[in-house]
């Protein structure tokens, strides 16, 4: 084994003993020495993750969350230097973890967060001019492509994983037991995810894959469109109005 | 081969750039000149990270410094990871690019973690061929920092200094001096950090850190201290600074805080500091 394959193979490993040749200044193992770089790792990775899922780190608590995070970090360690991009798996994780099959709603509190975290980095977008949409006749906003912004992202889940976002970041009752819909949008700098009416997804879904309004809609007849459509118009989250 | 011409870092103080910093920064710098940002943190699409970014890139000299790379790396250096530093290179065009003497990549696995690698003639070369490729890479000279250091590998045949210097004359880099990192391995390991300093190349210096560390013990109840840029300057590593000043003259100087971030004026205080101990070499 590699002199690199032998550092790195005790690292993560806690009850591994430490890599031979690894001294102090006196020649003596290094012992707990050597425990620094594991301490270094589990952390700042553990951070790391706790920062990118803070409603998944809120809703188990720190003692919990640390558990399952480097359950996780020894499973999937990041593939990239990038942080920003590390933990995509980490909601099909949790979703089968044994020690949380009694905590269905947090794969999609952690997607809640992952798509929250990607819309902070999505690039930036210069919203439409939405005036020519209200003079329009019904049958000519029908046939209209709306171009959404880069950073709009869409959830659909049989949890309230957004009323429970708010109650484990801010406190509160927990919700009752319903489905919800949320688009997240960001008007600045800041995500703003939203509740839709059931059925947006859906609509925003079409869209975003090009299809017309109106086709869009027949996704999913029975929605407000005009419930769908305010929180775009209201964050400028249209870049593109295409006759 | 790289361009010399570039403009560099003043010999004056920066800080390690936090977002949280942004406004007191643009409003009122104090005494720092210049800004340093953990490239890794700037590689999203859009966002806050950049626009702030492209606002303080305006505004001050920008240092890019990689944490992400693996120069010490056993295996060969990531294509996409140096593809994505080029890229927020050209996108700023930073007045100075540096990374670590250290690895923190294996296989595919990213450990977030600057670890140590033996001092050998086989592990010169490879880091050589690495600083080789970031400078092809970047087209630009870079700078590489010492690390600091919890222990030593029984194989090693080169010291610190000795191994960095190697690697100028080899490479053309230059060297990023973290001056607490200095103190914290010389503690760690047992030998004089003024040694450490008289034998360190210093014409190639091109800009120093300092941090502050955490104090631990080992096995043995000797002191190990931990670098952990959480806390203000320790004065052992003041007193060292300006010993290394004394003999450099002025040079581009970093103050880094990057775990329980405090509030702007404890950091700007800490850069007046560094400002003062400036001013009184030149």
């Amino acid at each position: 084994m590699t002199r690199e394959a032998a550092f790195r193979g005790a690292l993560l490993d806690p009850r591994a003993p430490v890599p031979a040749g690894l001294v102090d200044g006196a020649g003596r193992p290094a012992g707990r020495r050597y425990a620094v770089y594991r301490n270094n790792v589990a952390v700042s990775l553990r951070d790391a993750l706790a920062a990118g899922f803070p409603a998944v780190a809120a809703r188990l608590g720190p003692a919990l969350f640390s558990d399952v995070a480097l359950d996780y970090l020894r499973a999937s360690p990041p593939d990239t230097p990038v942080l920003q991009h590390w933990g995509t798996g980490f909601p099909d994780y949790l979703a089968a973890h044994p020690h949380l099959a009694d905590r269905p709603d947090l794969p999609d509190l952690a997607r809640l967060d992952l798509l929250i975290r990607q819309s902070y980095h999505a690039a930036d977008h210069e919203a439409a001019d939405p005036a020519p949409l209200a003079t329009m006749d019904e049958a000519t906003l029908m046939t209209v492509r709306l171009r959404l912004a880069p950073s709009l992202r869409l959830l659909s889940s049989p949890w309230p994983v957004l009323s429970l976002r708010r109650v484990v970041l801010d406190g509160g009752p927990e919700p009752s037991m319903a489905p919800e819909e949320i688009v997240v949008l960001r008007p600045d700098f800041d995500p703003e995810p939203r509740a839709l009416p059931a059925g947006g997804v859906a609509i925003l879904s079409a869209l975003r894959a090009g299809a017309p309004l109106g086709a869009a809609w027949q996704t999913a007849p029975d929605t407000d469109l005009g419930q769908v459509l305010a929180p775009l118009l209201e964050t400028r989250a249209i870049v593109a109005i295409d006759a | 081969m790289f361009d010399h011409r570039q403009a560099d870092l003043p010999p004056a103080v920066g800080v390690g750039f936090k977002a949280k910093h942004f406004a007191a920064l643009m409003d009122d710098p104090g005494a720092v000149r210049w800004i340093e940002i953990h490239a890794e943190n700037y590689m999203g699409d859009g966002g806050r990270p950049l626009a702030q970014l492209g606002a303080l890139a305006e505004r001050f000299p920008v240092s890019v410094h990689g944490v992400g790379l693996s120069i010490g790396g056993a295996g060969p250096l990531d294509p996409d990871h140096l593809s994505r530093l080029r890229t927020l290179c050209d996108r700023i065009g930073p007045a100075s690019f540096s990374e670590h003497l250290a690895w923190s990549t294996h296989d595919t696995e990213y450990l977030n973690d600057l670890l140590p690698l033996p001092y050998t003639t086989d592990t010169l070369a490879r880091v050589a061929a690495h600083i080789d490729a970031v400078q092809d890479t970047l087209g630009r000279r870079m700078l590489l920092e010492n690390p600091s250091s919890y222990l030593a590998f029984a194989e090693s045949t080169w010291s610190e200094p000795d191994f960095l210097a190697e690697l100028v004359r080899r490479t053309g880099c230059g060297l990023l001096l973290d001056v607490n990192n200095v103190f914290v391995s010389a503690t760690n390991l047992g030998y004089a950090p003024e040694a450490y300093l008289d034998a360190f190349p210093t014409d190639a210096v091109g800009e120093i850190h300092l941090g502050g560390h955490e104090t631990d013990a080992d096995d043995h109840g000797g002191p190990l201290l931990i670098d952990s840029h959480g806390r203000e300057v320790a004065d052992p590593v003041w007193t060292l600074l300006d010993r290394l000043l004394a003999a450099t003259g002025p040079r581009p100087v970093l103050v880094e805080w990057d775990t329980d971030v405090p509030d702007w004026p404890v950091l700007a205080a800490e850069a007046a500091r560094a400002a003062q101990a400036l001013e009184a070499v030149r």
